[in-house]
Order: C-alpha cells, then sequence, then structure tokens
C-alpha cells in the first residue's frame, strides 16, 4: 500500500479523534469550573498527560504547586507496567470490535455486545470454576471454549429472531442486553453465590485463570486476540464463507439471486460476532485479577465495540488498531482521575464524540478539501435497509 | 368455586384473573400501568414523528436519558436558588418542576436537532447517528453527574387524586382511575396520542408527512420541502422523548441515575413496530409491554390470597433476587417475544432510512 | 388544429446543461404552441430527461432561458412551474402507493375544511368530476398500489389537471403500457389538446410519435438535430435522425433448429408475496435451439413466473423439467448445477453487488467452484484470469477487472452479467429483461450473444416488457395474460397488433368496436382497478 493510500485511509479517522479530543478538553475546562470554581487551562493538557502516563509510561509534564513546565522522562519499569495495562485493556476490545465488525460485513447491527458479553462471561466462569482443579491448560482450554460457545449461543438467538421473523437486530439484541443482565443478577444472588465473601459472587475459577505470561499481568488473552486478528481476516476476505457473508452484507438479494442463502448466513454471522463478544467476556472474568463472576458486572467493552468497529472501517486490522487506542484510555484513565481529578467517564464521552465526528466525516471530507476514503462501511445500507423492511 | 382454585395449574389461573380483576378494581394496577407506559408511549411518539417522515430514530433512548438529567438539573439548580416554594394542591406543581419541564422538552429537541442534521443534512447513516446519541447521552450524563455529584432533589409532580364517585363506579371505575390517577405527564400521553393520531391521518401536515416518508420523490415533485418537513418534525419528535426524559426525574422519580432509561427508548421503538407505525397503536404497544411490570408491582405490594400467593411469598423467600429480577425483566421478554410475533407482517414507511437527495445528476 | 398563427405557450432558448464530463443539454432550443402536442424524441440518455427536468425546476441550466406566453421566467423548483401551470408525469410515476388516488392528488395542493383539516369531500367531488370530462369515472377511495399501470397513469394526469396546468409533459409515459391502453391514453390527450393544453410526449417510440404529434423535435446526445411534422416523414427518416447512421432496426436472428424439450414446465402455480396466486397453472416447453418469448404487462404473472423457474420463489403446485430432470422446488444454487443459468430482471438489485469489484461480480455464481475456489477459500488468481478474459470477450468497457461494478455504466454492467452467466455450460437460460435501459449499440450486443446460445443449442427463455424485443428475438411468443398463457404465436409470423391485444384483453379479437377517433367512452374501473 503506498503512503498516499495510508494517509487517505488514516485521515479522516484521525481528524475524528483529534477533534474528539480537543472538545473533550473544554469538558475537562469545564470540569475545572464546577471543582475549583476556576477555570484552570492547564488542566486539560494535565488530564491527558497523565492518561498518557498512565497508558504508555512517558511523561512530559512536571508539575509542582499548580506551575507547569514540559519534562520529558521515562521511566523504563513504569513504561513497562503501562504498556502492559493498555494491551491488557485492549485485548477484550478487539473481541468485542470484531463482535460488531463481522457483524457489518454480513449487513448486521450488532449492538447486544454487552449481554453477549455477560453471558460468554457468565459461561466461562461456571465452567471454569467446576474445572478449576484441572490441570492449567486443560482448565483454561475448557472455560474459553465455554465462554465462546456461550456467546455464541447468545448471538444466534437474535440471528434466529431476524432470519426467521424478521425481528430487527437493534430492537432485540437490546432487549438481550437486559434480559442477559436481569437473569444473571437473580442467578449469582441467589443460587450460585459462594459463602466467605462479603459480595455475592461465584466460585473462584483456580486453575482456569489466564495465565500470566507476561508483566504484572499481561494474560493469555492478549495472544488470545492477537491470533483472532489474522483468523477473522482470513475468513472473511479468503474464504467462500466470508465472500457469502460480505455478498449478504452488501447486496441480500444478489446473495439470494447467486444460491446463497442469507437466512443461514445472518444466523452463523450472528452466532459467531456472539462469540467473539462472549471471548471479550472470558477474557475479562478469567482474568488473573478477577477470576469469578460477581453479581453486580457492570463492564461497558460491549457498547465500546461499536466505537471500535467503527473506527477500524470493520476491518480485522482496523479494529486491532482501534482497539490498542481505547486499550490505552482505559488502561490510563485511572491515573487520570487520580492525578487531575477528571471522572474516568469523561473517556466514554471522548469514544462517542470520536463517533460523533465519524457518522459526520462527510463535514470533515468538506472541510478539510481532500479526497479521503469514506469510513463508514457500506453494508450500514443494508443494517438500514433491514430495519425498514421488517423481512430477510 | 373454592373447590376449582384447588386444581392445580387451572386453578392458579383462575386465581390469577381473580386477582387480576381485584386488583384492577381495588389496587393501583390500572394507573401503575398507564404510568410505567408513559415513557414508552411518549418516545413511541417520538417515534412516530420520525419514522412517519422517513428517519430511522434508534437514539430515542439518549434523548430520554439527556432531557432527564437537563430537566433534573434544571429544576434543582432553581429550586435551590429561590426561596422555598409551596406545590399546587393538584400535581404538587413548583416553579422549579415547571422550569425542569420545560429544559427537559428543550434538551429533547436540541438532542433531535442533532439527530436531523446528521441524518438529512450530513445524510450519515441513521443507525449510527442514533448510535451516536446514546453513546454520548450516556457517557456525558454520566461523566456531569459525577462532577456535580448533586445530592439534592427538586421533588417531583404528583399523582391527581380523582373524587371517590367516579373512582368507585362498577365495571368503569378503574378506568377513570387509570387515566385520572397519574401525574400530570402520564394525563397528557392520552392527549397527545389521540391529537397525533388524528392529526397525523386528517390534517394537511399528516398527508405531507406520511408522503415524504413513504415517496419523497413524490412529494417534491409536487413542491412539498422534503428537507424542512423532516426537520419540522424530528425536532418536535424531540418534545416527545423530552417529556419523557421529564417523566423519568420529575414525576416518576425524584433524582437522577446513571443510565435510569434502562432501555425503554428501545422498547419504544418496538412499540413503534407493533403498532404499525400509528400512535393509538403504539400506545397500545406501550401498555401491553409495561402491564407486565405494573402487574409485578402490585403482587410484590399486595400479593394474592389463597395458593397462587403461597406459591409466589414462597418463590419470594428462597430467591428474592431472582423473584424481582423476573417481574423487572419481564417487560423486556414480553417486547422481545411480540417483536418477534408481529413485525414480520408489519411494514414500515417506505422510505425510512434513506436519505434524501434531491437532485438527480443523471 | 392550426399549427401556424398561435404564438408560442412555452419557448426554450439555448438551454444548456453540463454535468461532469457531459454535456447533457447543448444549446437547446424548443417551442409549444397552446393546443399541440409537441413529440420529443431521442434515444436513452439523449437528454429529454435533463431537459424536462430544467422545465420543471428539477434542474438548473447553466446558459439559456425559458419564456411563458413570450415573459422569461426563472423556475427554481417544482412548486414555481406547478405555480404557472407546468405539470409532469414522470416516466417512474410519482404516485405514494399506500395513499388512496384523492390524497395522491390532493398532496401539495390541499383542499382545506380549514386550516388545519383537509376537505376530502369536496376534493372527491372535484376529482370524479374532473375524471368524467375527460372520459373515465374513478374511484377516489382506492389506494394506488391496488390499481393498474394504466389507471395509475389516468391519476397521473388528474394530478396535473387537478392543479390547473396548461402545460404537460409526460415522460415516456407508454413505456410500461400496452397498446390497448396506449390508445386509451392518446384519446385523453388528443382532448386535453382540443381544449387548448399544451403536450410535451417524450419518448423514443418512433411510430408512437408520429400517431399522437402534431411536431417533433428530434434530440441527439443533447442537441436538437431536427425538427418534423409527422406527415412529411416516416419512421427510417426519424430512427436515422434519432440514432445517427442507417441502423439496422432488427437484429438477423436466422433460423432456428428446435431439438429436445430442454425447459418442461407443466400446470406451474406460483404465489406472489401476498399470498394471491400469481401464475395459475402454465404449461409451456422450450426446446433445445429456439428462443421462447413471453410477450405481457408487467405485472400478469411474469415476475412470480421467472422467480420460480430460478428457484427464488417455491411454486404451490405444478412441475419443472430441466435437460429430463425434474427440478420443481430447487434452490437457485441445485438449478445453476443442474445447467440453469439466470439474466435478472433488475441487474442492480439481483444481477450484481455494485460495491464488488468487477472480478468479484464475475463469479457471483461460481465462486465455490473449481477454479474459483480451492476447498474452503478463493483462489485469486484464477480469478483474475477469468476476468481479464471476460473483459476481452464480452466488451466490458472498464479501466481495470478491480473497479466496483457500481462505477460502471448499465451497459458494461448488463454485460458483466451476461458475461457470467453465459460463460458457463449451461442446458437453459432465462433472460428477465435483458436490455431495459440500455443504450442501442449494448442491445444489439447482447441481443446477438442470445441468438449465439441458441445456436449453440441453448433452450431460451426471454421474458419481456418491450413488446419490440419479444418480437424481434422470438422463434416462438407466448403471451401472459393475468396468470396465464393465453396464446402462443409463431414468432416470425406473430402480428404486432394481434399481440397487443392478447396482452391487454387475453383475447384475439375485442366485441365492441372502439376505433381511433371515435368520441370517448367512459371508461370504468373494475373491483381490481384493471379495466
Amino acid at each position: 500500500m503506498s503512503a498516499r493510500s495510508v494517509f487517505r485511509l488514516i485521515l479522516v479517522p484521525a481528524v475524528s479523534i483529534i477533534l474528539a479530543l480537543l472538545l473533550g478538553s473544554v469538558l475537562i475546562l469545564a470540569s475545572s469550573l464546577i471543582i475549583d470554581e476556576a477555570i484552570n487551562f492547564a488542566l486539560p493538557l494535565v488530564a491527558y498527560e497523565s492518561l498518557i502516563e498512565g497508558s504508555l509510561g512517558f511523561s512530559f509534564l512536571d508539575v509542582e504547586d499548580e506551575v507547569v513546565s514540559f519534562a520529558l522522562s521515562v521511566d523504563p519499569e513504569r513504561a513497562e507496567r503501562a504498556l502492559t495495562s493498555t494491551v491488557v485493556a485492549a485485548a477484550p476490545l478487539v473481541m468485542t470490535g470484531l463482535a460488531v465488525g463481522v457483524g457489518f460485513k454480513a449487513g448486521l447491527f450488532n449492538i447486544g455486545g454487552t449481554g453477549q458479553v455477560l453471558v460468554g462471561g457468565f459461561a466461562a466462569a461456571l465452567v471454569g470454576a467446576s474445572v478449576a482443579g484441572q490441570p492449567a491448560p486443560i482448565a483454561v482450554t475448557i472455560a474459553v471454549a465455554a465462554g465462546a460457545l456461550g456467546g455464541a449461543v447468545y448471538g444466534f438467538i437474535p440471528g434466529a429472531l431476524k432470519a426467521f421473523t424478521g425481528a430487527h437486530e437493534v430492537v432485540s439484541t437490546i432487549m438481550l442486553n437486559s434480559l442477559a443482565s436481569f437473569a444473571i443478577v437473580g442467578l449469582v444472588n441467589d443460587i450460585l453465590k459462594i459463602t466467605g465473601p462479603s459480595f455475592a459472587r461465584t466460585a473462584d475459577v483456580g486453575n482456569a485463570a489466564l495465565p500470566v505470561l507476561f508483566g504484572r499481568n499481561g494474560h493469555l488473552g492478549v495472544l488470545l486476540a492477537l491470533a483472532v486478528v489474522p483468523l477473522a481476516y482470513v475468513l472473511i476476505y479468503r474464504t467462500t464463507l466470508g465472500f457469502e457473508i460480505r455478498t449478504v452484507g452488501a447486496n441480500p438479494t444478489a446473495a439470494r439471486y447467486a444460491g446463497m442463502s442469507p437466512r443461514w448466513l445472518i444466523v452463523l454471522t450472528m452466532s459467531l460476532c456472539g462469540m467473539f463478544a462472549g471471548l471479550g467476556g472470558t477474557l475479562e472474568i478469567l482474568s488473573p485479577n478477577l477470576g469469578y463472576y460477581p453479581a453486580i458486572f457492570g463492564t461497558s467493552i460491549g457498547f465500546a465495540g461499536i466505537t471500535v468497529a467503527l473506527l477500524g472501517r470493520a476491518h480485522p486490522v482496523g479494529i486491532l488498531l482501534a482497539a490498542l487506542l481505547f486499550g490505552a484510555m482505559r488502561a490510563g484513565a485511572p491515573a487520570m482521575q487520580i492525578t487531575a481529578k477528571v471522572p474516568v467517564e469523561i473517556i466514554e464521552v471522548i469514544q462517542g464524540l470520536i463517533l460523533l465526528f465519524l457518522a459526520a466525516e462527510v463535514v470533515i471530507r468538506r472541510l478539510l478539501r481532500i479526497k479521503a476514503d469514506r469510513v463508514a462501511p457500506d453494508e450500514l445500507k443494508t443494517v438500514a435497509k433491514s430495519y425498514g423492511e421488517g423481512t430477510v | 368455586m373454592d373447590a376449582l382454585f384447588e386444581i392445580p395449574v387451572i386453578g392458579f389461573i383462575l386465581q390469577l384473573i381473580a386477582y387480576l380483576i381485584e386488583a384492577l378494581a381495588t389496587t393501583g394496577l390500572a394507573p401503575q400501568t398507564l404510568a410505567l407506559a408513559t415513557p414508552i408511549a411518549l418516545g413511541a411518539m417520538c417515534g412516530v414523528m420520525n419514522e412517519r417522515s422517513g428517519i430511522v430514530n434508534i437514539g430515542i433512548e439518549g434523548m430520554m436519558l439527556t432531557s432527564a438529567f437537563v430537566g433534573f438539573m434544571a429544576a434543582l439548580v432553581v429550586h435551590e436558588s429561590g426561596p422555598p416554594a409551596t406545590p399546587s394542591a393538584v400535581f404538587g406543581i413548583t416553579p422549579a418542576l415547571l422550569v425542569g419541564v420545560a429544559a427537559a422538552i428543550v434538551a429533547g429537541m436540541a438532542v433531535s436537532l442533532l439527530h436531523a442534521w446528521m441524518s438529512i443534512s450530513v445524510r450519515a447513516d441513521q443507525i449510527i447517528s442514533g448510535t451516536v446519541i446514546n453513546i454520548i447521552a450516556l457517557g456525558l450524563t454520566s461523566y456531569v453527574n459525577r462532577l456535580v455529584s448533586a445530592g439534592g432533589s427538586a421533588g417531583n409532580l404528583k399523582p391527581f387524586d380523582p373524587p371517590d364517585a367516579l373512582v368507585d363506579l362498577p365495571l368503569v371505575g378503574w378506568l377513570f382511575k387509570m387515566f385520572l390517577a397519574v401525574g400530570p405527564i402520564s394525563m397528557s400521553v392520552i392527549v397527545i396520542v389521540i391529537v397525533l393520531q388524528i392529526l397525523l391521518f386528517r390534517s394537511r401536515w399528516g398527508l405531507r408527512t406520511r408522503a415524504v416518508g413513504e415517496h419523497p420523490r413524490a412529494a417534491d415533485t409536487v413542491g412539498i420541502n422534503v428537507i424542512a418537513l423532516r426537520y419540522r418534525n424530528v425536532v418536535l419528535g424531540g418534545i416527545f422523548a423530552g417529556l419523557a426524559g421529564a417523566w423519568l426525574t420529575l414525576e416518576y422519580n425524584a433524582t437522577f441515575q446513571n443510565g435510569m432509561s434502562a432501555n425503554r427508548g428501545f422498547i419504544a421503538l418496538a412499540a413503534v413496530i407493533f403498532g404499525r407505525w400509528t400512535p393509538i397503536g403504539a400506545f397500545g404497544g406501550a401498555l401491553l409491554f409495561m402491564f407486565s411490570e405494573a402487574l409485578g408491582i402490585a403482587i410484590r405490594s399486595n400479593p394474592p390470597e389463597g395458593a397462587l400467593g403461597d406459591a409466589l411469598s414462597g418463590i419470594q423467600t428462597s430467591f428474592p433476587s431472582l423473584y424481582n429480577n423476573v417481574f423487572g425483566a419481564l417487560p423486556y421478554l414480553l417486547t422481545l417475544i411480540i417483536l418477534a410475533g408481529v413485525v414480520g407482517r408489519s411494514i414500515a414507511p417506505a422510505a425510512v432510512g434513506k436519505p434524501y437527495v434531491k437532485e438527480s445528476t443523471t | 388544429m392550426t399549427q401556424t398563427v398561435s404564438a408560442p405557450a412555452l419557448e426554450m432558448r439555448g438551454i444548456t446543461k453540463r454535468y461532469p464530463g457531459v454535456v447533457a443539454n447543448d444549446h437547446i432550443d424548443l417551442d409549444v404552441r397552446p393546443g399541440e402536442i409537441h413529440a420529443l424524441l431521442g434515444e436513452n440518455g439523449a437528454g429529454k430527461s435533463t431537459l424536462m427536468n430544467i422545465l420543471y425546476g428539477l434542474a438548473a441550466p447553466d446558459e439559456g432561458e425559458i419564456l411563458l406566453d413570450g415573459q422569461a421566467v426563472r423556475i427554481a423548483g417544482p412548486s414555481d412551474a406547478i405555480d404557472r401551470g407546468i405539470s409532469m408525469v414522470h416516466q417512474h410515476f410519482m404516485l405514494v402507493p399506500v395513499l388512496s388516488v384523492a390524497d395522491n392528488i390532493l398532496l401539495g395542493e390541499e383542499t382545506m375544511a380549514n386550516p388545519i383539516f383537509l376537505d376530502r369531500s369536496e376534493a372527491h367531488r372535484r376529482i370524479v368530476e374532473l375524471g368524467r370530462r375527460f372520459g373515465f369515472e374513478i374511484d377516489p377511495e382506492k389506494k394506488i398500489e391496488s390499481l393498474s399501470v394504466g389507471w395509475q397513469q389516468r391519476v397521473e394526469i388528474l394530478k396535473a389537471l387537478y392543479r390547473e396546468a396548461r402545460i404537460l409533459v409526460l415522460d415516456e409515459p407508454t413505456a410500461v403500457l400496452t397498446p390497448q391502453e396506449t390508445s386509451e391514453i392518446f384519446a385523453v390527450l388528443r382532448r386535453l389538446a382540443e381544449e387548448g393544453h399544451s403536450i410535451i410526449f417524450i419518448s423514443h417510440k418512433l411510430y408512437e410519435v408520429l400517431e399522437i404529434a402534431d411536431r417533433i423535435t428530434v434530440i441527439r446526445r443533447g442537441k436538437v438535430v431536427g425538427q418534423r411534422i409527422p406527415s412529411e416523414t416516416n419512421e427510417e427518416d426519424l430512427a436515422e435522425l434519432m440514432v445517427g447512421r442507417n441502423i439496422q432496426l432488427v437484429v438477423d436472428r436466422g433460423e432456428s433448429h428446435p431439438t429436445d424439450p430442454t425447459l418442461v414446465v407443466s400446470d406451474l402455480r406460483v404465489a406472489d408475496d401476498r399470498g394471491h396466486e400469481a401464475v395459475k397453472g402454465v404449461s409451456f416447453e422450450v426446446r433445445a435451439g429456439e428462443i421462447l418469448g413471453i410477450a405481457g404487462v408487467a405485472g400478469n404473472g411474469q415476475e412470480e413466473l421467472v422467480e420460480a423457474l430460478t428457484g427464488l420463489r417455491a411454486p404451490i403446485a405444478g412441475s419443472v423439467g430441466l435437460a429430463g430432470q425434474t427440478v420443481t422446488g430447487r434452490g437457485p444454487r441445485q438449478l445453476q448445477r443442474a445447467g440453469m443459468s439466470f439474466v435478472p430482471g433488475d441487474r442492480q438489485r439481483f444481477g450484481l453487488v455494485l460495491s464488488f469489484s468487477l472480478e468479484d461480480n464475475l463469479v457471483l455464481t461460481q465462486y465455490d467452484e473449481a477454479p474459483y475456489a480451492r476447498g474452503l477459500f478463493r483462489n485469486d488468481g484464477a480469478i483474475r484470469a477469468w476476468a481479464k478474459r471476460a473483459v476481452e470477450q464480452y466488451d466490458i468497457r472498464t479501466p481495470s477487472s478491480t473497479v466496483t461494478a457500481g462505477t460502471l455504466s448499465g451497459g458494461n454492467q448488463q454485460k458483466t452479467v451476461v458475461a457470467r452467466e453465459f460463460s458457463r455450460e449451461l442446458s437453459a437460460l432465462v433472460l428477465d429483461q435483458p436490455t431495459r435501459g440500455l443504450d442501442v449499440g449494448s442491445i444489439e450486443f447482447i441481443h446477438r450473444q442470445v441468438v449465439a446460445k441458441r445456436d449453440a443449442g441453448a433452450a431460451v427463455l426471454l421474458v419481456s416488457a418491450e413488446l419490440d424485443e419479444v418480437l424481434e428475438l422470438s422463434d416462438r411468443v407466448a403471451v401472459m395474460y393475468r396468470g396465464e398463457i393465453v396464446a402462443v404465436l409463431d414468432g416470425p409470423t406473430a402480428e404486432r397488433e394481434e399481440v397487443g391485444l392478447l396482452m391487454a384483453t387475453g383475447r384475439r379479437q375485442v366485441e365492441t368496436a372502439g376505433a381511433a377517433g371515435a368520441p370517448i367512452e367512459t371508461i370504468r374501473m373494475d373491483a381490481e382497478g384493471n379495466e
């Protein structure tokens, strides 16, 4: 790929990220107004710096008694820790990003990542606990497989509903998200909770926890995420099944005429999406920091997958890069909250703003007067169309 | 009769029916249903306004949440800055609450304007535009809520207390109770639904709106400004999403919690589909979906007697969390099941989701 | 009709419109007198529609002016045009299918009871009255989607009259009508002209223009190339003006040498989307080495028949045989494997994936067969090699085989579909509207390919709403009417008028005489909205 085509490819996403960070800094300024009752113009810089320090490990500011000066410093040990937490945070986002991105390829908008993450993680926790005493390789394999299967089943449901009744996934997956959270909370509280801990949670997964391979908590899930990316790429672009999925996404009527079965492909792709999201939940639950399923398990990786997939143009490589970006933000956010007292929720706002500018990419292209590639996947037309038609 | 109640299954069903009849007459089941259906119905009116003009709006959820937060904050600011006001005898209205409701409506319209701009002018994908709104609304309200960490409350609007003479009427008393023993926002729903229904099918605006949603080019060729009409309808639809938000923090509750819209905006979308894009139908869908939750509340606060009640309270003691969560999950489950059952035979306005480009370049 | 004294009602002077890379209108002059039917003749893409879009305010001219009754005017949009008494009946009807006749006519020009509510009863009264004045009895309550195409056409004309249009533009109004419906609409148009309306009649059908017009202006590649009066010209003269060279009006298809029955359909019944029986027991056979054409007005069951034959729709009864095997109810994939090829009617919806490359489109129905697939994986090298051959063999004009199909012209898109479907081993070929909307060059090319396939021994079934195409290519012609085949005629000897009558009525003769020029009889809708 030539430098120019790379430039055209990343221009709009890059501009969207920059604009979102700029707008985010306005919100950070506003926060200084509320907390300190005076505008602290250095705060955005301080906040973003601590974000970078927490995620990449180097700092470029020196803050002493409200005086801010530039000073680049790199602490190798700290950098290793920061980078490890970035890739650890990115791994589940790769999974949930694929859960949305692969769906786009088939003209499906899977906003059920949240529910699939919960069900996948729950399955991994339950099965993991039951094989907790097995040798680690066996226990981990079984627990991860259970998480993938749990997610796949929970993706299968909206897929089958769409294929056979026409219920659009945009509504059905959201209902399933709510249902999963109600059901799992009830089950953990009343049936599966173990005695001992001060809060309701399931039993420890023991040997089924993902082994730490590097750094403080760099676990197997990172490798798993790295392995899934090329697999997804080959599946979509190099196999005949991938061709069928893409055809259904681009033009379902042509797919039918060409002898493909849109119904089967919708069910299959949604199950696949669910599997990816389920793996995302599995990485969270089986990670060495957790290792059990707490009744109150709030995670936003499901929704973040939407932004990851769109920023990554629904392409596995793009998704990997976008996941790394958001992983870095997540890894750095706690440091930012401590240093700059900016609530971590700012991360969600910035993600939303990136999405906003991506959605308004026409405006960005017009303002820049530069030829840049479209970011939004073409298959989105199929999503909107199927919403209107209510049938496959 | 008592003997019948002792037959398994059939007895349970009979007891449930008996309980329903009694609950409708004596407890707050009917007004509770209308109250819970309020945000769904209002959200659905927003959906009808959008989709009838050819715009998909899955951002109703985010619009509701934003309005709920803005309305709550506005009311709180007025409440804390002004002198203490005595709530009015009817509905418990205070200046702070009025300001809050107005702010919620304005917020709903503002977010709708963003959606209109994205969908109509920018011609962004409408489903993505709605998703953006949902994500930003959730993030931004949580962020600001954390920042201000407002502990106070401006109170909330109170249900009307209809005269006993009406409520105690045999057979129809519960209907009066349903539509009168509720707060002002819930009470306005029925008016809004009927007015919209009539306007949509009898007025010039309604005819043009339906034409624009079905075949915008045909409307354009007879001189109708498709873009302007779509803008107007989407922004006006924001009023209803705003009212739904106000209901969340200023009528049903008196505080704001992160993500408190709890996917009601999506249930509203299902209600639109269920009601085949008519206001009355969508209102029916809202009542149907939310009846289950109202019933759950009635059963928990006022359990039925006899074997059914014993069984239920037995479950409640053994599985308290599951028991509550099953009732909480019912509206979502019902929505999912009904959506799967009806949607195949229900066709949206033909132009939904397709941006309109005015001039043909061929 | 006087053609000398009256001043023009409309004059367009020096109209020029440029689009990126093409001059759609190049200094076009046009004048239309009151009470005149003025035909605008030209090929697809000659610039007729652009000119009319400018007149109707849908596009702005780069140069030139428009005069109404001698006054220069600027028309900024459709509502401007309507205000000035210009109305347009678009080729694709601008009617909202789910709304009633009355609502469609009212739309934009509503009759109000008060500032908010419509006065539907007054509107109904006016519509019925207006219809009667022009010879038809219309039910304003009927939904558009339940009306036949001919009636929808009338609603469009009523829409114009309701707005008191003086100048009426009809864009290809007969494209979807039977010869019978056409002559009925012609009667209405003549009546309108007698009342002083000016009519611009856009068409590319020579005999129609000769029949209806008072004057004919011919446009080619955005320029006016001539003006004629019907009495002083003929089809050959107009054709030459329109296309620019002496074209061969009919492809020389030679004689057919049919052998064994290959595609055998017996008593096939197929339901439409709403569950009504659209194909009511159709039987026919196509032999190897012959072309069987199916003529019929769109919506008489052809679409459902084609879908059933190609596996997109399961028949409710009857059987389909292909080269000796029974293939009833099989899906598209199995039929393709059994030797059936299919060129769909709507290439952009069925035949192509516009966002995919030309290469991917060339294997859309063969992607999982050797050599294009190896096991579960694609074989991109083989796909590219085949694309290279196809581009040459089928004269697909494209910068490369990796561009997306959406960037190709309609003719090249259709050639892509034809290349894919014609190039594999096949015993039967189903063609649905194979040349709809194409330029003359592509039509000729595709027709030759079809004849070549026949001569190579394929059984060809041609379904087309273009009667001319069916008559030109078919060795035998079957006429479909209301879901049944009402007649099968010998292709070379079939008479245009006879086929037209069969298409319109299902019968060979009409009992009541309704000669042209006779006073207009009132036509009533029947229960289904057909005549």
